[in-house]
């Protein structure tokens, strides 16, 4: 077994791998997968020196605990934590120092939802199509950790890039998600897209890494049936029968036969990734109903 | 151009009325009649992306009736651009049909014998004498979308769809036919089996079918078995295909 490793203490709820994800492969039905809060994964490669493609562990509300098998600069990001070391308190968002065979903790997140622990050199996992993102609708990539599973690290990149203050968000009390509506608002009644911009919606338990569900009142439909099957974007507000808006987050699927009522652009996603089941939602209008701009036969 | 009803009224030669749609900030769904179309579509974006005319794109997905295009960095001026675009129709395409074998023995086989109003046996002749086309791929990696057989043939999903279907399934379903990459619940009416490979992330190209590849079935029993690469058959499942 290599030195370069880590071995899995305390898997926590679901923590898996995570990088930039595998984009441009939709049209093989390939998910963009990757990390759901894309500027804390960033911000924690970059507080132990990794370019932000280097892989991550992504937590799900009770953090995880590591061994590491050599010492390492490392750095918890995301949702706050209390984070230990060999059971002394270490800070969050900053570099630290962890010795060979201490044990490294994220424990359970004091707000939001999802921290990522970052290793100087990466989790060197195996990629598949270029990423070592684990894929929890297809199944890529390498599986969510398990106590007593042993990940690779790479090689440390060099010296840290010296950190000055770290910015985050205070928890939101409540989850503001603008959206661009289309491309098919127009399978809804003006009461049903009253209803998305006035409605008061919560995160559903249900939610996970392929979609952020919610609980709310239904949004009334214009037309029934479903669409011929198309592409889906990151960021989709896709509304299944039950009327209930599901925004696509990373591991969505690439195409679907339901309307997507609107779209919520990918730099308010990572707010979306942090807000715990029960959470406000509020979703935002930004901008007109789309316009059609059919070609003349 | 096309032969169906009211998508027959193309335009001019190459100018098939398409509607342009926004989508989010960076991105265009671009709607057309038919999917002939679409394909006609698809190979123009295709070509204009090997010769460097065609702005940038992170994903571009065809599907039934359209092609998403995502990561423009000004859709709308795309989206102008088309406007003014002739595309040819799509030509024959002269590349090998991929064949895959199948064992006809699925479960369903005298459910679409039925509804196809023929023998069992007549339907593997016409399944595996027709040649099929990826039309889009989605659900799970690997998995095509086939068109081919005329609207007569088309069926119904299953009432109750199973728990579980086994991987290399050969399954039809309204316009399609595919193959399960993997086991998964599903729908489709299971006509056969073949055990080819569909997806292997660690061949190159791992996937077997991409959007506009051709495809033959031929019936394993009349074929000279050709040895395999081991698969790779991952266990977890989605929900079942959309359609």
């Amino acid at each position: 077994m290599t030195d370069r490793a880590l071995s899995v203490v305390r898997a926590g709820a679901l923590t898996t791998v995570q990088d930039l994800g595998r984009p441009s492969h939709a049209h093989l039905g390939v998910p963009h997968s990757g990390a759901l809060d894309g500027p804390a994964h960033r911000l924690a490669n970059r507080l132990v020196g990794n370019p932000a493609s280097a892989a991550t562990l992504e937590t799900t509300l009770t953090g995880c605990a590591v061994r590491l098998r050599t010492a390492a600069t490392v750095a918890v990001t995301g949702a706050p934590c209390p984070v230990t070391v060999d059971g002394r308190p270490a800070p969050w968002g900053a570099p630290v120092h962890v010795p060979a065979g201490a044990v490294l903790e994220a424990g359970t997140a004091t707000h939001g939802l999802r921290a990522y622990l970052a290793v100087a050199g990466g989790i060197d996992a195996e990629p598949v199509l270029g990423s070592r993102a684990t894929d929890l609708l297809s199944g890529l990539g390498p599986a969510p950790l398990a106590d007593g599973a042993v990940l690779p690290l790479g090689s440390p990149y060099g010296p840290p890039a010296a950190a000055d203050a770290v910015p985050h968000a205070g928890p939101a009390a409540e989850l503001v998600l603008p959206f661009l509506p289309g491309p098919r608002d127009d399978w809804f009644t003006a009461t049903g897209l009253r209803t998305l911009a006035a409605g008061r919606f919560r995160v559903s338990a249900a939610s996970n890494r392929i979609g952020l569900r919610t609980e709310g009142p239904s949004l009334e439909r214009a037309r029934d049936g479903e669409l011929a099957s198309e592409g889906m974007p990151l960021g989709a507000l896709q509304v299944p029968p039950n009327g209930l808006p599901v925004l696509f987050l990373h591991d969505h699927p690439t195409t679907g036969g339901y309307p997507v009522v609107g779209v919520v652009p990918e730099r308010w996603l990572a707010a979306a990734a942090q807000a715990v089941p029960g959470t406000p939602v509020r979703f935002a209008r930004i901008g007109r109903r789309p316009e059609r701009a059919a070609r003349p036969r | 151009m096309t032969s169906q009803g009211a998508g027959a009224a193309t335009g001019g030669a190459g100018l098939p009325p398409l509607t342009t749609l926004p989508v989010g900030d960076h991105g265009l769904l671009i709607e057309l009649p038919t999917s002939r179309d679409v394909e006609a579509l698809h190979a123009e974006l295709l070509r204009r992306a090997a010769a460097g005319t065609l702005p940038a794109v992170r994903e571009m997905v065809p599907a039934a009736r359209t092609v998403f295009l995502d990561g423009l960095a000004d859709p709308s001026a795309l989206a102008a651009e088309l406007a003014g675009w002739r595309i040819p129709p799509p030509t024959t395409d002269d590349r090998p049909a991929v064949e895959l074998p199948v064992h006809y023995d699925g479960p369903d086989l005298a459910e679409v014998a039925a509804l196809w109003g023929m023998s069992a046996d007549e339907v593997v002749r016409l399944h595996s004498g027709t040649t099929f086309r990826v039309a889009f791929c989605g659900f799970a990696p690997g998995f095509g979308y086939l068109t081919g057989l005329p609207a007569h043939l088309h069926v119904p999903r299953r009432e109750n769809p199973r728990t579980r279907v086994p991987v290399g399934s050969v399954g039809l379903a309204g316009a399609y036919t595919g193959i399960y990459p993997r086991s998964s619940p599903g729908g489709w009416q299971l006509i056969g089996r073949t055990d080819a490979v569909l997806w292997d992330p660690r061949r190159e190209p791992a996937a077997l079918l991409a959007p506009g590849t051709p495809v033959r079935f031929v019936p394993a029993d009349a074929t000279v078995p050709t040895p395999r690469t081991a698969p790779s058959r991952p266990d977890r499942a989605p929900e079942e295909p959309a359609r």
